[in-house]
């Protein structure tokens, strides 16, 4: 039977097991929401296209699932850009559907026309413009495909409108098969044995675990390593809770706004097994003296990461998760080198690290952020989902609040897209419904994609949204501080709504702690209140995230207070 | 194109520098099978223009497989810049397969198109040369010769070194081509 484009579309979304669409309608796209009303797929209607992007972000990394948006043409489909570029960065599998004018008009400068495809080449793992209704269900089958494999990341597809209204004869496409697209899953078995001999010759090794071991779901083997070769784990940004943040091996975060124990870690090791990384400038800060005493294995999926910023000397191409599980199988295998005896120097001496400088603020009459996030997770016991804006508020909560299981932190690690909490929580509480979802934001952060709170309400989304308010956009006002003599030029955030009467008007709940005393008691009647809840927090205004690496320094050279 | 400034690694402090250096830079011929389609050259182009990588020259057309093209393209850079370019390059969807020339023996031909001035007293020089250099004269006018040449850059470079002082009009080069020898 002869079908139209839109029928087509929608058929071989459900083939691809797509069961929620986040999107915003347009003109060009109407007759796909036309076939959506009859089909029953669960679409989630935003208020900005960029909050629908972040939100299949957010939906893809707590279900594990490809996220898909439907947009329309021009101006929809620019708005799609922020985020796809934070999940081209984060390596999130995505499917952005956006209409696009009809194929005779393309080029003519039409309204709502833009050339979506050139502008999101860069932003994209693949895009395409489809040219003929008889192409579209090959070339969605083939999007998902390279969306959700390899190293993830987003697909764009552009839809002329002429395309979903054409008819032809839909057949479900056979197997993808790509010719000059075969990722690597199974590593070198060499280079792999050359890896486990190092660690069993290190005397201080160190593991470097990233977003890799997440995206791969090599979280159990990573812990196994770890725990039966007493390796120390230390993580960046986007792989935290892939090693429980309670573990006693646990080092806490690397970087700029690392743990002290892990950057000096970094500095001391003989052996850094770093899996599902990218050596990020915010992870390595001076790269010739990163890691400068160290063997480094690199382990990724995606060759163009290794040799890229840090030049490795046991390079792996390979699924994190078969790899670790094959080295694992190794190490069994050989008789171990080390023993607790021998790796004792090195933890004791970690544990010195520690204890010299911890973590550590103090509390006084005025609300320190870092208490808001240390009470929440008293309060809910770890045991939450929770996303995060961009900011001075994202390092506290890497630093203070300790993860357990992967994915249970969603934040926009490599672009650093401010206004993505939000819309993330969004996708995160529609993959979790039982869920609790949190998403931690600045008084800054929180305002750019504000609207989305209209979404939540409209999808009946129980979103707890902790809102750390000092007035200022925190993080470029440390940085002034600190390398401007303090000139707050362009930082200082005046006339902020009351976030109170704001969650009022949006029919939500609201509430204000102004003093340490109040946090707890705000934090559980928030918590514990049935819908969304915005839970404000007016924090110490120059408050400074420490230990602070300056950028383009060596990780080990920290500023502490 | 021409050349832009582009990250180079220093192997002794494990870092990259953004800083051409002609001295420590390699020239390199890369062969890249792609798929014949739209916009895939602004997949190959726009991957050097968004990494600051650089192009000397470039040249496609389709192969006797017409589902097939073949990008020739010249850059320059030290080793860990040219590993990363045929590593980004690999990783686009479109792009088949990619191969070094420089890494073995191989045969590379450009051609250019030379039109230069012809006044009576300087046209038989510019025959004679045209006859050293075995290239054709393709077009002739009053006041100009256009030439057709065809060889390596080395030649190519000393024709046009010899004409410029008779007066080059303007001249179109088509940048290079190239294929591994293969074993005879």
């Amino acid at each position: 039977m002869e079908l139209t484009g839109a029928q087509i579309l929608l058929k071989s979304l459900q083939a691809e097991e797509v069961d929620t669409l986040f999107g915003y309608p347009g003109a060009v796209i109407v007759d796909v929401y036309d076939e959506m009303e009859k089909t029953g797929l669960h679409h989630v209607l935003v208020r900005h296209e960029q909050g629908a992007v972040h939100a299949a972000d957010g939906y893809a990394r707590a279900s594990g699932k490809v996220g898909v948006c439907l947009v329309t043409s021009g101006p929809g489909a620019t708005n799609t850009v922020t985020g796809l570029a934070a999940a081209y960065m984060d390596s999130i599998p995505l499917v952005i559907l956006s209409g696009q004018v009809p194929t005779h008009l393309i080029g003519n400068d039409a309204f709502q026309e833009v050339d979506i495809v050139g502008i999101t080449r860069p932003c994209t793992k693949h895009n395409y413009l489809v040219p003929r209704v008889e192409d579209l269900a090959g070339i969605i089958k083939e999007a998902f495909h390279i969306a959700r494999t390899g190293r993830p990341g987003p697909v764009l597809i552009d839809l002329p409108k002429n395309v979903l209204a054409d008819k032809a004869l839909y057949t479900p496409p056979g197997p993808v098969q790509l010719r000059s697209y075969n990722p690597t899953y199974h590593p070198n078995s060499k280079q792999l044995k050359k890896v486990a001999r190092l660690i069993q010759e290190a005397r201080q090794p160190v593991i470097l675990s990233g977003g890799g071991i997440i995206l791969s779901r090599a979280s159990e083997p990573l812990r196994q390593l770890a725990r039966s070769a007493q390796i120390p784990v230390t993580s960046t940004l986007m792989g935290l809770g892939a090693f429980p943040g309670s573990d006693p091996l646990w080092l806490g975060m690397l970087g700029m706004h690392g743990t002290y124990r892990a950057n000096m870690v970094t500095g001391a090791c003989d052996l850094m097994i770093a899996v599902g990384v990218r050596f990020d400038d915010r992870v390595t800060g001076r790269t010739d003296t990163f890691a400068s005493q160290a063997q480094i294995v690199h382990i990724d999926i995606d060759p163009t990461s290794i040799h890229k910023n840090v030049h490795v000397s046991t390079p792996v191409v390979g699924d994190c998760n078969i790899s670790l599980i094959l080295l694992n199988r190794m190490l069994r295998d050989m008789a171990p080198e080390y023993t607790p005896e021998s790796r004792r120097q090195w933890l004791e001496q970690i544990d010195a690290w520690k204890r010299t400088n911890p973590m550590a603020y103090t509390q006084a009459e005025v609300i320190k952020p870092q208490f808001v996030i240390e009470k929440l997770y008293e309060v809910t016991q770890g045991d939450a989902v929770i996303t995060t804006d961009v900011g001075q508020h994202q390092m506290f909560t890497a630093q203070y609040y300790p993860f357990d299981q992967p994915n249970q932190l969603i934040t926009s690690g490599g672009l650093g897209a401010m206004g993505f909490g939000l819309p993330a929580a969004i996708g995160a509480q529609t993959a979790l419904p039982d869920k609790r979802v949190i998403n931690i934001a600045g008084d800054g952060s929180i305002q750019m994609n504000i609207q989305e709170l209209s979404t939540a309400m409209q999808a009946c989304l129980p979103i707890k949204v902790v809102i750390l308010n000092n007035g200022f956009l925190g993080m470029v006002r440390q940085f002034q501080e600190l390398f401007c003599e303090k000139r707050y030029a362009g930082t200082r955030l005046e006339h902020t709504p009351d976030f109170v009467k704001l969650a009022e008007a949006y029919g939500a709940v609201g509430l204000r702690a102004a003093k340490p005393e109040e946090v707890e008691p705000v934090l559980r009647e928030g918590l514990s209140a049935p819908g969304l809840v915005i839970m404000e927090f007016m924090v110490e205004k120059e408050e400074c995230v420490y230990p602070m690496v300056p950028a383009g320094e060596p990780v080990t050279s920290m500023l502490l207070a | 194109m021409g050349s832009q400034s582009f990250a180079i690694f220093d192997p002794d402090r494990r870092f990259y520098r953004k800083r051409p250096n002609f001295m420590t830079d390699n020239r390199c011929v890369l062969s890249i099978l792609v798929d014949n389609q739209p916009a895939v050259l602004a997949r190959v182009v726009g991957l050097f223009g968004g990494r600051g990588y650089n192009i000397e020259s470039l040249c496609v057309a389709e192969t006797i497989d017409p589902l097939v093209s073949r990008i020739t393209l010249v850059t320059r850079g030290a080793d860990a810049i040219l590993e990363q370019i045929k590593k980004q390059l690999n990783k686009l969807i479109n792009v088949i397969k990619v191969h070094t020339l420089t890494d073995a023996e191989f045969v590379d031909r450009e051609m250019a198109l030379v039109k230069v001035h012809a006044k009576p007293h300087s046209r038989a020089e510019i025959l004679r040369i045209v006859d050293i250099f075995r290239c054709k004269v393709v077009d002739v006018g009053l006041d100009h010769y256009t030439i057709e040449v065809t060889g390596d850059q080395g030649k190519l470079n000393a024709i046009t070194s010899l004409l410029k002082p008779i007066g080059i009009k303007e001249i179109a080069r088509t940048g290079v081509i190239a294929l591994f020898r293969d074993p005879k």
